[in-house]
């Protein structure tokens, strides 16, 4: 019994961390785009944008996870996606949108001086960019990036909501049946991930400490 | 023709005129002071000079050779930009260190920068060549790119260190030389930054009010290197508020008060002897400011 419901469990969190990296691993790039457009010189694309930053930041991710899923069936009558696929995109834009503005924060918070010297030096914009404020930014960001991926990790279980057997999902069948003790095994599991998490960034924040911005 | 010749920079941000048509010349290894009152232009002018603004009307030129004309200016890719400002350098007055690199990273990272990027450069017009020639005589030439190669980059590395260690020990810094620019006095970070500008041999070296950041205390040491350059034979344009410096150190003094040169001389003529009414009221109060 305690095995089933262990193994039950681990395949939900499994799950958990798919959504978790997935997300990350599109929602980091695509959040620099989105922010690079929400910089942009040209009005309309910084318009747009935006209006839609302040959209995904203004309605809750649960709402948009059942926009995507629900949405194109009812809007268009598209045939039903596949439930992670959906969770997916839901996540991917919502997160990219934080991060952007994350980003856009670190890039606007280094001081134009610091893009100056480096063209009274001769260099090229990338180079700029890449060897003189990327670092700056970086040491910046940290901090509210870890905040923001240690949310990720807990709002994963928001994919219920569509019944795509995360690991709360799993918890909760088995409380339905009147079992309480894999709910406080699903609160280690997140409780773990979120402490790796924590050291991980301490880390980071650690190894970039020898500067000061 | 000087070495510096500057004629008729205009520069309108909106509909505010900053610069009205400043002409001046320069010969080298001359100091020119510049003076006035805040708000006057003196940054535009070092900026426009630096190709961090870009003038409205007006021509510029060192050593004979035009590098800026606002009748082309549409024309000039980035790359001619990047060019053109290495004949200048500039000295913020917030010194705008880099503060992820020691000192020592801070005045050799662009001209390492530089380096690759002529080695990349030269790359690619070799292999251009390689490809435009015909097959038998590819492998021949091939053996002489390769050493002309190695004779570009061989001890490039070690030039560019050799040549940090040295501007360093001329601003007084070598054992500062690992340290990060948060653990330095604003005198030094200051001084690392003139050598960081120094380090691209610049023809023309600017320094936008290099003091007016630092503690009182600080200022000294900061000027006594600026004096030091001048033995060396650089020409350089210092936006100051000492003129005790001025008068000291400048061969000739400008004083921009709106816009305009209000007046122009010798250094010590123009402080002993100004004849421009602004002129008198503008050294008078600087003297008043000194003494309190
Ligand atoms: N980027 C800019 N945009 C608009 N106005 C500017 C800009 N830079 C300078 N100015 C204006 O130009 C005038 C001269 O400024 P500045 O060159 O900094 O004078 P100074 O260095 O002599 O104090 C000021 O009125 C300032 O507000
Ligand atoms: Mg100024």
């Amino acid at each position: 019994m305690f095995l089933d419901v262990f193994t039950a469990l681990c395949e939900g969190f499994l799950v958990s961390c798919e959504i978790f990296i997935l997300t990350l691993v599109f929602a980091l790039p695509l959040g620099l785009l989105i922010a690079f457009g929400s910089m942009s010189r040209f009005r309309v694309i910084k318009s747009v944008v935006k209006f839609f930053v302040w959209i995904i930041r203004g309605t809750p991710l649960m709402l948009q996870v059942m926009f995507i899923f629900y949405g194109p069936g009812l809007l268009f009558g598209w045939r039903a996606m596949e439930r992670l696929l959906a969770v997916l995109i839901a996540f991917i834009i919502n997160y990219a949108c934080y991060f952007s503005e994350i980003y856009r924060g670190g890039i606007e918070s280094i001081s134009k001086g610091q893009y100056e010297a480096g063209q009274v030096l001769g260099m090229t914009k990338s180079q700029i960019f890449f060897k003189v404020v990327l670092l700056q930014v970086v040491k910046r960001i940290v901090p509210p990036m870890s905040n923001e991926i240690i949310t990720l990790v807990k709002d994963t279980s928001l994919a219920r909501i569509i019944s795509v057997v995360e690991l709360l999902f799993v918890a909760e069948t088995y409380l339905l049946r009147g079992l309480i003790w894999p709910l406080f095994f699903t609160a280690v599991f997140y409780l773990v991930f979120v402490g790796v998490l924590t050291v991980l960034f301490h880390f980071i924040e650690k190894k970039l400490n020898y500067f000061r911005v | 023709m000087a070495f510096l010749e500057v004629e008729n920079y205009r520069k309108k941000f909106g509909e505010n005129e900053v610069l009205k048509g400043i002409s001046f010349s320069l010969e080298k290894g001359e100091v020119l002071a510049i003076i006035g009152s805040s708000g006057g232009g003196k940054t535009t002018l070092l900026r426009c000079l630096n190709f961090l603004e870009s003038p409205d009307e007006g021509t510029l030129s060192v050593n004979g050779e035009t590098l800026f004309d606002a009748a082309e200016k549409k024309q000039y890719s980035d790359a001619q930009i990047r060019e053109k400002r290495l004949h200048f350098g500039l000295v913020f007055q917030q010194f705008n260190l880099f503060p992820q690199y020691t000192v020592f990273r801070n005045i050799t990272l662009a001209q390492t920068l530089l380096a690759k990027g002529e080695i990349r450069a030269k790359k690619r017009a070799f292999r251009a060549e390689i490809r435009a020639l015909p097959a038998t005589a590819r492998k021949a030439r091939k053996a002489e790119q390769k050493q002309e190669l190695v004779q570009l980059s061989g001890g490039l590395k070690e030039r560019i260190e050799a040549r940090a260690l040295q501007l360093l020990e001329r601003v007084g810094l070598l054992e500062k030389k690992d340290s990060y620019p948060y653990q330095l006095s604003g005198g030094q970070q200051q001084r690392v930054a003139i050598a960081r500008a120094l380090a691209l041999e610049p023809d023309i070296l600017c320094f936008d009010e290099p003091t007016s950041a630092l503690d009182p205390e600080l200022t000294g040491e900061v000027l006594k290197v600026i004096k030091g350059l001048k033995d060396t034979e650089s020409t350089m344009i210092v936006v100051t508020h000492e003129m005790e410096f001025a008068k000291n150190v400048a061969d000739k003094v400008i004083f921009i008060s709106d816009g305009v040169i209000e007046e122009e001389g010798e250094a010590r003529e123009l402080f002993e002897n100004p004849q421009s009414e602004k002129t008198k009221a503008f050294l008078r109060r600087s003297l008043e400011e000194d003494f309190e």
